[in-house]
């Protein structure tokens, strides 16, 4: 940042009461229409993933034999008694593996994402602040993961681990989970590194540096604090390719296991009636898209809010 | 330049040899193998098979058999489709795989660019809101579910194009759209932002106060330099467009080698898919040199050293 933005910061701190950047970009992402719309479709998702089960008019593996009898051995259109969105065919009740399905995607967003810290952030960092050899090392090893293809990687680690004790929990999804993570954290740790080598420089690092503090709390305190805004950031927007990689999967039949079904595998299974019974695609295709979208709108709020340069760009 | 050039070829050597490393050892630590199949072979059979393919030898020796081969542009015998080479499906269905790719890289530029453009010229206008909205859905919407969705509008409802097949010019219709969708959507969002960046800088204040007319700082300045940055994403999105068409080419049963993929991963058809696993990488790798050295070509402010 030049130092005019600087003072011109400084000169608005003075005119409004207590304000830092978190609460700044706050202001800015409650301003920002389509990140409210973003948000409001993120805590839907979350709130449906914790509690849709409670909610869920059935469980998502119980079959109702009587009604797809009675109903000519086929799905259930939406709309049928005790069925708001209809069944598959063996009588499962649609929104019921929807609330489910919706449980699974909200589980991969977070978790690959935990995944991708926990190994993206470490590299990066030690890459940028060391500089140097292990700086060397460690962007070559990002060149080579960056190099497989990642869907086909996550498909063979898949497929590999499948039948380990690892590979059967949580019904197949940490498997999956781990796999997608193991795939995408280059881009954060290239992100960490690159926060790291323009901080490092700053005056505020020198001067941190002048009166003693030790490294371990530069980099804690001063480094990753100051050069999170764009983390965060790429982690937003690694949320919709995370659920968007697990729907694929799911769709080929990779992940997790019946009765279980993603929102992908539902669309795989209603793929089969697509004349008769659009419905069973269409409404996971919905889900989909309405959790891509949300995580898409927020994360591109978060970019606008967080750096103040792109500020009135939308 | 030049060396810098041949220091990033050499260096996919080394990251290809790595990428066949781990993938060649996962590949043996999935549990069952190529002659798992419904109908159990005989132990003695399965043994015969192991010693003629060389399986029975230790991991190293088979990845070194595998890599010799390999450097002498021998990609084994397919495990599954025992009659033929590796070396024989893959040049059978390459160009296949590389033709929708390129069909559908270059659809998303034509369409995705202008898309772009077409929104930051008319920003918060309706021409925003028009493209805006188209990439909003294509993001919004996997693969997977496009292709389902023209199926069901294009061949099924209204018959103009065929469901599956690759026999001629209306065959290749809608697997390049539905694999083209969602670049369509990240590219336009990119040339958008860029456009936009670009509006507010000084050069093009400069330009239009010197009284140079609407459409020539449009053309000239605007969409010249907002460009610059969109190249980055090109690679990348090949790369996608290339290696990420197997679902598209199952779905629509387009003969290229991606349908192949998870076949031989559960198939267990090791030589196979450490040719395809290889090929992609390679793909992937060459594809990001070649837009590092496109970006410094254009961008005469990058210079590599």
């Amino acid at each position: 940042m030049t130092t005019s933005a600087a003072s011109a910061q400084q000169a608005a701190v003075r005119e409004r009461p207590s304000t830092g950047l978190w609460r700044d970009a706050w202001g800015r992402l409650l301003k920002n229409r389509l990140a409210i719309l973003g948000l409001f479709l993120v805590i839907t998702l979350i709130f449906l993933g914790v509690f849709g089960p409670l909610l869920a008019p059935y469980p998502y593996s119980q079959q109702d034999l009587k009604a797809v009898l009675a109903g000519g051995h086929g799905p259930l259109p939406p709309g049928s008694p005790g069925h708001i969105l209809g069944t598959d065919q063996l009588g499962r009740d649609l929104l019921s593996r929807l609330l489910d399905g919706a449980r699974i995607s909200v589980s991969v967003a977070f978790v690959v994402q935990v995944v991708i810290i926990l190994i993206g952030v470490p590299i990066g960092a030690l890459a940028g602040w060391f500089g140097g050899r292990t700086d060397n090392f460690l962007m070559r090893f990002t060149d080579i993961i960056y190099a497989f293809p990642d869907l086909l990687f996550i498909i063979l680690l898949s497929v590999a681990f499948r039948e380990t004790v690892f590979g059967q929990a949580l019904d197949g999804l940490l498997l999956v989970f781990v796999a997608i993570g193991i795939t995408s954290w280059v881009t954060v740790a290239r992100l960490v590194r690159g926060q790291m080598l323009a901080l490092k420089e700053t005056e505020f690092v020198e001067a941190a540096r002048a009166i003693g503090v030790s490294d371990r709390k530069i980099v804690t305190r001063h480094l990753l604090p100051n050069g999170m805004g764009p983390i965060i950031v790429a982690i937003t927007l690694g949320i919709p390719a995370a659920i968007l990689a697990e729907a694929t999967l799911a769709y080929i039949g990779i992940g997790v296991q019946p009765p279980r079904a993603s929102w992908g595998s539902l669309i795989a299974e209603g793929q089969k009636f697509i004349r008769s019974e659009p419905h069973l695609v269409t409404f996971p295709a919905i889900a989909i898209a309405l959790a891509l979208i949300g995580f898409t709108f927020l994360g591109d709020g978060l970019r606008d809010a967080l750096d103040p340069k792109l500020k009135g760009k939308q | 330049m030049i060396s810098y050039l041949a220091r990033r070829i050499l260096w996919i050597i080394p990251v290809l040899f790595a990428v066949s490393i781990i993938t060649f050892f996962l590949m043996h630590a999935v549990p069952g193998g190529p002659w798992d199949a419904e109908k159990r072979l005989p132990a003695n059979v399965q043994a015969r098979l192991n010693a003629q393919y060389g399986l029975d030898k230790p991991l190293y020796e088979q990845y070194i058999q595998w890599a010799g081969g390999f450097v002498t542009g021998d990609l084994g015998p397919s495990y599954r489709s025992r009659d033929r080479r590796v070396n024989d499906i893959i040049g059978d269905g390459i160009a296949v795989t590389f033709q929708l790719g390129i069909m559908a890289f270059a659809l998303s530029v034509v369409v995705g660019i202008p898309l772009g453009i077409f929104a930051a010229l008319g920003h918060n206008r309706w021409p925003d809101y028009l493209s805006t909205s188209i990439s909003i859905i294509g993001i919004a919407t996997p693969s997977f579910v496009l292709a389902i969705l023209l199926i069901v509008v294009f061949s099924i409802g209204l018959g103009w194009f065929p469901t599956g097949g690759w026999k001629g010019p209306q065959y290749w219709v809608l697997p390049t759209v539905a694999l083209a969708g969602f670049p369509i959507a990240v590219i336009a969002r990119y040339t958008r932002a860029s456009m936009l960046e670009v509006t507010r800088k000084d050069y093009i204040r400069t330009a239009q106060s010197k009284g140079i007319g609407g459409r020539a700082v449009v053309s000239r300045h605007m969409i010249r330099n907002a460009l610059i940055p969109v190249v980055t994403i090109l690679g990348p999105t090949l790369a996608f467009l290339v290696t990420g068409s197997f679902i598209i080419e199952t779905i629509f049963s387009v003969p290229g080698i991606g349908r192949f993929y998870v076949s031989a991963i559960s198939q267990r058809d090791y030589s196979l898919l450490m040719a395809m696993t290889i090929l992609y990488a390679f793909t992937v790798a060459f594809l990001n040199v070649v837009v590092d050295v496109l970006y410094a070509y254009i961008d005469p402010r990058i210079r590599y050293s």
